[in-house]
């Protein structure tokens, strides 16, 4: 029994490093087909180390990548399962390790999270920006068609006068006058107040 | 058992990322190449130096410095030899100790070999004026020594870059301690000693800081 058991494991290992071979080589068929083929091996490892299963899918996917960044040290005069099994356990390892950090520094309270209030969505501030903004449209949208131009472009896309200048096709003289009358009628429409 | 969505996706990715790759040479043949850019190095500086001077003075009864330079020259062929094996995912930790009898070898004999001062009324122990030159040299020596195995070791992939380095760092420190007998006409002294562990503690701390840091980056979880 054990010895067709090993003469069963030497052939899964030939296979996989024929595989490996020709991925070596650039064969994206075999390539794939071997890292399918290492999952379930690699899921098993991970679980011998004390993987919880939460963290399993870390490993398996750190363990395909270093396989990966890792294939050109493959020499085909070793065994394959044996240079797999290394890199899973290291990085079965590693994810113990990221475990244990995450243990001991964060804490799992999803009510804690469901419960905590988000600042950024405060409704009073939402409506007042709201109201601000539609304010500011209206009171723009009362100006000539190149006093706009010149308000939009110096203080909403806060660009200096040479670059409005380049986007409009307009001197920087005739931007600058027109922005300080803009301004002036902004002032009025608002009581005279910035 | 079938693979997850997420698994299934990294496959094919990986897949559609896959280029063919040249297999990285041996352990033992890149210890060759490094070994023999260094016979290069120590044949330059025995065209210049007093080849024969130093054979009688490293063999001069009952001197330790002659155990002490094959102690050098060993750490530095074993250590290389260790950095090698551990560029490579698959090896273990435990070739980290091969350097580790040569490398006491180095140091015990260095240390009796200091004894000699006091011993021998015939021994020359380094002036002081000259330890700067010493530490100068190994420091010098060892970093394009240690430029040139950072880079072969990072055509491997070691799961463990910071012990790499570093036993690449005492590689390349000892191969410096062995190349400075061309150019040391002293006999072993304390000073001299506490001079060379010095240079050679740099040597290695340099090597961790800079050169683990290339080989982590290697290693970094990111496909290509």
């Amino acid at each position: 029994m054990d010895a067709r058991a090993a003469s069963q494991d030497t052939e899964i290992d030939c296979r996989r490093a024929a595989w490996m071979v020709a991925a070596q080589a650039g064969d994206r068929t075999a390539y794939e087909t071997l890292l399918r083929d290492c999952i379930p091996f690699i899921k098993r490892v991970a679980r011998g180390q004390g993987i919880r299963p939460d963290f399993m899918d870390d490993v398996v996917q750190e363990t395909l990548l270093t396989v990966h960044q890792a294939r050109q040290t493959y020499d085909p005069n070793r065994s394959f399962t044996a240079w797999l099994r290394t890199i899973a356990q290291r990085r079965a390892i590693d994810g113990l390790r990221r475990a244990h950090r995450t243990g001991t520094r964060e804490v799992y309270a999803p009510l804690a999270y469901e419960n905590h209030s988000d600042p950024s969505g405060d409704p009073e501030e939402a409506a007042f920006q709201r109201d601000h903004t539609e304010v500011r449209d209206s009171a723009i949208g009362k100006l000539s068609s190149r006093q706009r131009e010149a308000v939009e472009h110096l203080a909403l896309q806060s660009q200096s006068l040479a670059q409005a200048a380049t986007v409009t096709g307009r001197s920087t003289g005739s931007l600058r006058v027109d922005w300080h009358r803009a301004l002036k009628t902004l002032r009025a429409q608002f009581g005279g107040k910035d | 058992m079938i693979p997850s969505d997420l698994d299934d996706q990294l496959v094919r990715a990986l897949g559609a990322d896959l280029t063919p790759v040249h297999r990285l040479a041996s352990p033992g043949l890149r210890l060759l190449m490094w070994l023999a850019i260094l016979g290069a190095v120590a044949l330059a500086l025995a065209m210049v130096s007093d080849v024969g001077a130093m054979i009688r003075r490293l063999v001069a009864a009952p001197d330790m410095m002659w155990l002490a330079a094959i102690g050098s020259m060993l750490t530095a062929v074993l250590a290389a030899a260790a950095a090698f094996e551990l560029s490579l995912p698959d090896r273990k930790a435990t070739w980290a100790l091969l350097p580790l009898p040569a490398f006491l070898l180095w140091i015990g004999a260095s240390g009796m070999g200091c004894l000699r001062a006091w011993a021998l009324p015939e021994a020359y122990p380094m002036p002081p004026v000259h330890t700067e030159a010493c530490l100068i040299f190994i420091v010098g020596v060892s970093l394009p020594l240690s430029l040139l195995l950072i880079v072969m070791l990072r055509r491997g992939f070691s799961l463990r870059p910071n012990l790499t380095a570093i036993i690449g760092g005492l590689a390349c420190a000892s191969a410096a301690a062995t190349l400075l007998n061309f150019i040391h006409p002293y006999d072993a002294a304390a000073t001299d000693l506490a001079v060379h562990a010095f240079a050679v503690v740099i040597v290695i701390l340099v090597n961790t800081i800079f050169g683990g840091r290339i080989l982590v980056s290697k290693s970094a979880l990111t496909a290509r």
